[in-house]
């Protein structure tokens, strides 16, 4: 536990508080760029995957898409773009941008797809334009699984922001990267804590707004869900039933 | 090209290091999720507890667990290991809330009837609830393999040899080929393993097989016969 206490004295070392590299900044700099690139993302993914999810078209090649910048790794683009565009901040907002995009695509489009045909079309059955079932309907009951994919997002956008200091002089993975160079143990193990630390702390506050974001009437008639139930429908039993999540 | 046909060892060599970091962890984590799964699905304390605690091992990002995780187990830094462990921890965290779910999507009935004939709980898991709920575990382990394939190149950045290296060794050198070449290795190789997984899902569940042959032959057949 020798070496935790290094690092802990790392972390709550005055030194480590001042000047450009200072702690704080470092915090800054990685909430920040996680912050902007999950903002730049959001504004291209969100209204493609609301078309997709409100007109059911386009989803097979969003979800080819996505599986494939999935499967690219992290590491790879954030190497490539660097090449490209040079040493900076340049190709980590460029890269981490392309992968913050599929979690969210498929949040805002998987959340219309889960809402229950029978409130849409009863939406529609009221007299509510297309405008207002986007808005009033669609919108507020595929939140909780937007924010899911934002939150998917937000965790891959921390963790690959560290790995960004390789290619720029910016943000907490900056101190695992000199301390990788200078064999300085506590150094890397201080900043590798403070990383784990603040996507524990984004992880949290996401999971608070998706329970949130809940509308009301949702969260109040979801039925507890049954265990000794049977999974499939069966014959004669109203599907309304079986179904516990609308 | 020149650089791929110049460099075919190299490659073959980092291949080669890029399965023996990547496919342990994912052997290992549907080994060691398939208890705990169970474990999460039977209780309603442990499912709690094992899920939150897979979901926040999940979040902790992979540069600082592999750096991490020699203070916490002795592993050294640049070894195999060290990258095996941190790959598994990731992979049973993914595999632990499918095995419970894909558990929890056996039909009710099909176990009550199971224990109703006598099964006990041990020949109930084996014969029953695992095999059924084989689809959905495959589906996952199949996210695992493609993932672990992935986070095992971020190695690269602490020294660990992978297909990663290829990225580091290229950026610092300025070889755009190099890094383009990783990239295409790891997808293909985890296309390879995730075919390797669908080959062998096939091999373990052939009536998911008759079942979706029954289900497309249906499909076919069912606007001829509902046309009065």
């Amino acid at each position: 536990m020798n070496i935790f206490a290094d690092a802990l004295g790392w972390i709550l070392d005055p030194a480590n508080y001042a000047g450009p590299g200072a702690i704080p900044v470092r915090v800054l700099e990685h909430l920040g760029f996680t912050f902007l690139t999950l903002v730049v993302a959001s504004a291209i993914a969100i209204p493609f995957g609301f078309a997709i999810g409100h007109t059911g078209r386009g989803r097979g090649l969003a979800v080819a898409t996505s599986g494939g910048l999935r499967a690219i790794p992290t590491l790879g683009l954030l190497t490539l773009v660097a090449l490209w565009v040079g040493i900076g901040l340049g190709a980590p907002y460029v890269a981490l941008t392309v992968l913050a995009i599929p979690p969210i695509l498929a949040g805002a489009y998987a959340g219309f797809e889960a809402i229950d045909r029978g409130a849409i079309d009863a939406a529609r059955a009221v007299g509510m334009s297309e405008a207002q079932v986007l808005t009033q309907v669609e919108i507020p009951l595929g939140l909780p699984l937007l924010i899911g994919g934002l939150r998917s997002a937000a965790l891959q956008v921390v963790a690959t922001a560290t790995l960004a200091a390789y290619v720029a002089d910016f943000g907490l993975g900056r101190y695992l990267f000199s301390g990788l160079k200078t064999r300085d143990y506590a150094e890397m193990l201080g900043g590798s804590i403070l990383v784990i630390l603040l996507a524990l702390a984004l992880e949290a506050v996401f999971a608070t707004i998706q329970r949130v974001v809940v509308p009301r009437g949702v969260a109040t008639t979801r039925l507890p869900v049954d265990r000794a139930r049977s999974a499939r429908p069966r014959p004669g039993m109203e599907p309304a039933i079986t179904k516990g999540n609308p | 090209m020149t650089w791929v046909w110049a460099n075919l060892d190299l490659i073959w060599d980092r291949t080669l290091d890029h399965l023996i970091l990547s496919v342990p962890p994912i052997i290992l984590s549907f080994v060691i999720a398939l208890p705990l799964g169970w474990l999460a699905n039977r209780f309603r304390f442990s499912r709690g507890a094992i899920l939150t605690a897979s979901g926040l091992l999940y979040a902790i990002p992979s540069f600082p667990m592999f750096i991490v995780l020699p203070a916490l187990v002795g592993t050294t830094l640049r070894s195999p290991l060290n990258l095996v462990i941190a790959l598994t921890i990731y992979g049973v965290a993914l595999m632990v809330r499918v095995v419970a779910d894909g558990l929890a999507s056996v039909d009710a009935d099909v176990q009550r009837s199971a224990v109703a004939i006598g099964f006990s709980a041990w020949t109930n898991f084996w014969q029953v609830e695992l095999p059924l709920s084989g689809p959905v575990l495959l589906a996952g382990l199949r996210v695992v393999a493609v993932s672990t394939v992935s986070l095992a190149t971020v190695g690269a950045v602490i020294g660990a040899q992978s297909l990663g290296s290829l990225f580091t060794d290229g950026f610092q050198r300025g070889i755009q080929a190099e890094i383009i070449t990783g990239i295409v290795a790891t997808v293909l190789l985890a296309l390879l393993l995730d075919g390797a997984l669908v080959a062998a899902g096939r091999l373990a569940l052939p009536w998911t097989r008759v079942r979706k042959a029954v289900k497309a032959d249906a499909r076919l057949r069912l606007p001829v016969e509902v046309t009065p």
